[in-house]
């Protein structure tokens, strides 16, 4: 079961920096055909482009997760969101990123017995210290294995 | 491109995807950075009890995004949710739907609230999804 005491811990902050080969890249993995994505100079980033800070986060930022004593075999991934406060940045843009556990709690599953939620919440800010985007990802730890 | 999905209740048109492939499902790892093996190394998957490699579910959510982005515009996105329901898996095709729930005024600007989701060709829900667009 996930580790409760893990609430509220935060990982290092690491700079992302957003690329315009990787947004293109990102938009054409996605079947875009956008001419915003792949013909600006500048392209805005995709909605879920921000999954891409798996590419920069240090080490000890994935010891977070580490920390959470998840089980991987009983791992889904719930839910996602991203927020922007304005328009979504673009490439050229450098963005300052740190993740922290949100919340961790209980439900009672219809089949695999008590599923842990664990919300990690990872703030974007750019160069002015403006808070720009926010993930929210909600991670399931199942009562058993998904496939037994 | 963006003026015309404001009114509430209005469907926006369907879209499908695929037959989705392996390698579509590399090709977005790559891109990503998420390069859990159970979505592309068979024998891995095996192992862990799957028939073979299944969908990574931002993959899908990417294309729903995209699905949003190229009716409303890349740059009017202010909220993107997903909620995973059934996995997707290699020759799944997808369906695509949305509707407008919400047309208001936030932060100064005209928005829009759409509900989403993602069908595979058996019926069965991948995603649903929530998103708010500027217009």
């Amino acid at each position: 079961m996930a580790n409760k005491d893990a609430v509220g811990l935060e990982g290092p902050a690491f700079d992302l920096m957003i690329e315009r080969g990787k947004v293109r890249e990102f938009a054409r993995a996605t079947q875009s055909r956008n001419p915003e994505y792949l013909d600006e100079a500048e392209p805005p980033i995709p909605p879920t482009f921000l999954v891409t800070v798996a590419f920069w986060q240090p080490p000890e930022a994935a010891q977070l997760f580490d920390k959470l004593d998840i089980d991987n075999r009983r791992l889904l991934h719930g839910e996602q969101e991203f927020l922007f406060t304005g328009r979504p940045p673009r490439a050229g843009t450098r963005l300052t990123a740190r993740t922290r556990v949100e919340e961790i709690y209980e439900k009672e599953g219809k089949k695999g017995g008590t599923m842990t939620f664990v919300v990690n919440v990872t703030d974007f800010h750019d160069a002015d210290g403006q808070l720009v985007a926010q993930s929210r990802s909600t991670a399931i730890e199942t009562g058993k294995p998904p496939t037994q | 491109m963006t003026a015309t999905y404001a009114t509430e209740g209005q469907q926006l048109p369907a879209r499908t995807f695929g037959p989705l492939s392996r390698t579509d499902f590399v090709r977005y790892q790559g891109a990503s950075g998420d390069f859990n093996p159970i979505h592309h190394d068979e024998l891995y998957a095996k192992s862990a009890g799957f028939d073979t490699v299944f969908s990574v579910g931002m993959l899908q959510a990417g294309l729903l995004a995209t699905y949003c982005t190229d009716l409303l515009g890349a740059s009017n996105v202010r909220r993107f949710r997903v909620q995973f329901r059934e996995q997707v898996w290699p020759d799944d095709t997808l369906t695509v739907t949305g509707r407008v729930v919400r047309s208001y005024e936030a932060d100064e600007e005209p928005r829009v609230d759409v509900e989403l989701e993602v069908t595979r060709q058996t019926g069965g829900v991948a995603i649903r999804g929530e998103a708010t667009f500027a217009t």
